[in-house]
């Protein structure tokens, strides 16, 4: 084995990301110096991006299980149980560094890697939904950015043929320098037929299957663990290419051959490739690995064993087969004209072995690898608390419908359309509620009246303003918005996306945010099931929001019964849940005020749990026609959601003696629902009994939304504000 | 009615179709893999899906028009066989030279994925039986290229000899540009072959055949061709 000098040896792990302790480990762990392979092995182990180094810690704090869980975190992706003998399997995984230096390739690999992370334990993928934050339009490259990151999603998932169903958008001008690519995958599988990555059985052959390898995404996961400075876009080589072709090919053949038994172990070569897939299926299983890299298909000629194990080229699988099941394996790869390759097999030494044309490349212990990983306990800062902001000390610029007209236009809520359109929903033919016709998507399992409702849901500037506070409103948002369409929530995947850990004040908003959702998950049971975590959110030392991003999953027993947001006329309006008039982090505050201040809306869980709990109730009796909970914008917002999504107006109440109406119609307090019924005062009665706090709103019909004095707006104007704000901004072909 | 779905590399939507065939007929349809050189014995119809076949990676459906399966189709086409082509599968009938004309990219060069409305422009076909002339449906529609192109002349003999099976239009009814998203020529949405066998549309009414999804506008296409095998 050639082993570099000790003097370029430690330059090279410098270069590579290792920390001059971390390095001293290695060399600890080796007793002697690395080769060039070896160095890369362990620098893309211990990145940030695989290793969770600065997150492990407060990560293991979350509430991980329930009766319904199968696998909870620490596979490729979360399993639940939701009837008829089905699992859900999902996950949602950042890819924000490379949608940056290169939008359409990034966003478009991070979808793949997602749909990898869900098929390879065994499900067909059902849905995709994403979560982004993008700078202001108007910020240098944005547009691009946001133009380049849309394609991208709606280039893979549509080609591979998983609908877009659903996801959600942000605008911040902390984004600027740092967008958010948070991509989500749903799938289902029978619940006894999960594929795990830990390897077993000695002498068994490691199988490559996919695409080619090639020299793109080298030390990709090392470029995803470090900030970015002025010359990110000279990192675009470290970004991968998508091949959302093969990526439909790799679904069907992997399918094809786990509906047989010759699989031991599968994982996807997701973030640093053949390394982290080898390293982790072996270590898992606790036995060894012995690799030999000429048989690894490769794109080019001449690449070395180290360009091989550090490669993120995509569409690429890894797993163990059962002795003698090659032929019949590779038969099925070949159909769907896929690569197949035997390139090594396990081992009792616990080590892994690379060799290339006889070569020995690198040798190194498995165990030490994982357990001498570093792990950092680092120092935090709590962000100071905010003050707590009276609807009354605050003057209201404009009255409430011109503030309501401009608010439903404003960036963080007008309408999407402009995104959706580009993302096919529909194919499956399984999708009950598309983007926008529901809090929840909800799409139909094939075959059975059983569907699953899927929400991304955060709101950073609450996050940044209180990341305990904003920590447990992500939860109760996707918990909420999961029992708005009818559906039981079942658990959560987060992504958590912070800047520079090594700051106090940044890990000090991961320790809070971390409380927050623990909190929500616990009194809500709704628990985390896989996550992710994007630490280094940062270009030239400006952080982004803090965005601890919750893709939640729920289950209807029955699709029929779902509902959607839209309003018909005809029906009785009812608030469910109490309203203070929260106005500080509100969209009220910083759109018509201009003011981004104060303490974000508390969310009282147990009181979020028995207003939901009532909501759902009552979706399922068959008595709600229409329910859109209050988030963004207020109460006023959701109304006029409602109308704009039935083309239906509303005639409502004036606001309660004893608040400042634009606390009523645009203060976010949580845990709060407007339900459309046929009954309104049955429905009012039913919440009485209950002890949940309910009131009446109004009652819908015509075409305007017209408020207690008299004052009026059409539904087709908000319309018209709502659908331009998005085609305006990116008109004309910006890619 | 016994019909054969076929499955090229990149093809996404044959569960769709399979799930709208089997509602409509109550008979699971063949999947057919692009390597069979022969259909199934007493296949009806024959039906090439929607997706991505190849990728799309060279000109939409151009690979998959090459394909063996499609020498076995042609015969069939041929032989007076029935034969339907929605979306990438329209793409491939144009590619194979069944249908005339072609599908260019969408003309704002984006994806587009939403509902279309269509009005039935030729009714008493097998394939639109069920809907009265001038009828106005739904379905979603969602490609990068479905911008319906032929030469004049080609467009003269369409329009004249009644081949255009769907034009895309207002909910009224109405063919209007601003109604035609992706930029067709004459808002055509469908064509039919001149022996009125071979139809191919871009818009998917396979995914909307269940009040669940959102409406059943879609269905007659398949109660139509059940019919026609049915009496036949």
């Amino acid at each position: 084995m050639q082993l570099l000098p000790a003097d370029r040896a430690a330059q090279l792990a410098a270069e590579f990301g290792l920390k001059q302790d971390e390095y001293a480990r290695v060399l600890a762990i080796l007793g002697r110096a690395p080769s060039l392979t070896e160095l890369g092995i362990f620098s893309v182990m211990w990145s940030e991006h695989c290793s969770y180094k600065s997150s492990r810690y407060w990560l293991r704090t979350l509430p991980t299980k329930a009766p319904w869980v199968i696998h909870g975190p620490g596979e490729n992706a979360g399993v639940i149980d939701i009837g008829d003998g089905l699992a859900a399997i999902f996950k949602m995984e950042s890819h924000n560094h490379p949608s940056f230096i290169e939008p359409y390739q990034g966003a478009a690999t991070g979808v793949g890697g997602i749909l990898r992370d869900v098929f390879t334990m065994g499900a067909r993928p059902i849905a995709n939904l994403n979560a982004l934050r993008f700078g202001h339009p108007d910020a240098p490259r944005m547009k691009r950015v946001i133009d380049g990151v849309v394609r991208g999603i709606g280039g893979y998932g549509n080609c591979v043929g998983v609908p877009t169903v659903g996801g959600e958008v942000n605008f911040h001008s902390a984004y600027n320098g740092n967008p958010l690519v948070n991509a989500m995958t749903v799938g289902i599988a029978p619940r006894d037929r999960i594929f795990l990555s830990a390897a077993a059985g000695l002498g068994n052959p490691v199988v490559y299957v996919g695409s080619k390898t090639g020299r793109d995404g080298i030390h990709g996961a090392t470029m995803a663990s470090a900030e970015f400075s002025a010359d990110s876009e000279e990192k675009r080589p470290t970004v991968q290419i998508g091949d959302p072709f093969v990526e439909k090919l790799l679904i069907e053949a992997c399918l094809e051959l786990m509906a047989t038994d010759m699989i031991v172990a599968i994982q996807d070569m997701g973030a640093a490739g053949l390394t982290s897939s080898s390293v982790e299926m072996a270590g898992k299983g606790g036995v060894g690995i012995e690799l030999v890299m000429e048989n690894v298909p490769q794109r080019e000629a001449g690449m070395t064993a180290y360009e091989m194990m550090l490669s993120e080229s995509q569409e690429r699988m890894l797993m163990i087969l059962k002795p003698g099941r090659e032929a019949e394996a590779e038969a099925i790869f070949r159909k769907w004209e896929l690569d197949f390759a035997v390139i090594g097999h396990l081992t009792d030494t616990g080590r892994i072995v690379i060799r290339h044309h006889g070569v020995l490349e690198a040798d190194i212990p498995l165990a030490p690898l994982e357990s001498e990983a570093p792990l950092y306990q680092r120092p935090t800062a709590e962000t100071p608390k905010q003050p707590v902001l009276d609807a009354a000390d605050i003057d209201a610029p404009i009255g409430a419908l011109p503030a309501l007209e401009k608010l439903v236009g404003s960036l963080d809520l007008c309408s999407r359309r402009w995104i959706w359109d580009q993302y096919d929903s529909t194919v499956g033919g399984q999708t009950v509620q598309r983007p926008g016709g529901a809090d929840a998507a909800v799409v139909k399992l094939e075959g059975l009246p059983r569907a699953l409702a899927m929400t991304t849901d955060c709101t950073p500037r609450y996050c940044q303003a209180d990341p305990e506070a904003g920590g447990a409103q992500a939860v109760a948002e996707a918990w909420r918005n999961l029992t708005a369409v009818g559906a039981r929530p079942l658990a959560i995947t987060d992504n958590m996306n912070f800047g520079n850990p090594e700051k106090p004040e940044i890990m000090g908003q991961f320790a809070s945010a971390v409380r927050g959702m623990a909190a929500a998950c616990l009194a809500l049971d709704f628990p985390v099931v896989s996550g992710n975590v994007s630490l280094y959110n940062e270009t030239q030392g400006r952080g982004i929001l803090p965005t601890p991003a919750i893709g939640g999953v729920g289950v209807l027993e029955d699709a029929a019964q779902a509902v959607g947001l839209a309003l018909r006329p005809g029906l009785d309006l009812v608030l469910v849940g109490a309203t203070a008039g929260w106005l500080g982090q509100s969209l009220w505050l910083r759109e018509i005020a201009g003011r981004e201040e104060g303490a974000p809306p508390p969310v009282d869980l147990a009181a979020e749990r028995r207003h939901g709990d009532f909501v759902r109730a009552q979706i399922l009796s068959g008595a709600v026609a229409a329910c859109h909970d209050c988030a963004d914008g207020g109460l006023l917002v959701t109304v006029a959601e409602m109308a704009m999504g039935g083309a239906t107006g509303a005639t409502l109440a004036a606001p309660p003696a004893g608040i400042a109406p634009h606390g009523w119609w645009f203060g976010e307090d949580q845990g709060r629902y407007v339900l459309a019924v046929a009954d309104g005062a049955a429905l009012l009665a039913a919440a009485a009994a209950a002890g949940v706090p309910a009131l009446a709103l109004g009652c819908s019909g015509g075409g305007d939304l017209v408020l207690a004095d008299g004052s009026s707006i059409s539904v087709a104007r908000l319309v018209a504000a709502h659908e331009a704000t998005l085609p305006a901004l990116m008109q004309g072909d910006a890619g | 009615m016994k019909a054969a779905i076929v499955v090229f590399p990149g093809t996404n939507r044959e569960r769709d179709m399979a799930i709208a065939l089997e509602r409509a007929t109550g008979r699971k349809p063949a999947l057919l893999f692009h390597r069979e050189t022969e259909l199934p014995a007493g296949t009806d119809l024959v039906v090439l899906p929607g997706g991505f076949s190849y990728g799309d990676y060279l000109r939409c459906g151009a690979m998959a028009a090459q394909s063996p399966v499609m020498q076995a189709v042609k015969r069939f086409a041929a032989g007076g066989g029935h034969v339907l082509g929605v979306c990438n599968g329209f793409q491939i009938l144009c590619e194979a030279g069944l249908l005339p004309g072609a599908l260019l990219r969408n003309a704002a060069l984006r994806f587009l994925s939403m509902d279309c409305h269509m009005r039935v422009e030729r009714a008493g076909t097998p394939f639109t039986a069920h809907w009265q002339q001038g009828a106005v449906f739904r379905a979603p529609m969602a490609h990068g290229d479905g911008n319906f192109f032929a030469d004049d002349e080609t467009l003269a003999r369409l329009n004249g000899e009644g081949l255009v099976a769907f034009r895309y239009c207002t909910p009224a009814g109405e063919v209007t540009p601003a109604a035609n998203r992706n930029g067709a020529r004459d808002n055509i949405a469908g064509i039919l072959s001149p022996n009125l066998r071979l139809c191919g549309l871009m818009p998917h009414p396979e995914d909307l055949v269940d009040p669940l999804m959102g409406g059943e506008d879609g269905l007659p296409l398949f109660t139509s061709l059940l019919d026609q095998f049915a009496s036949a």
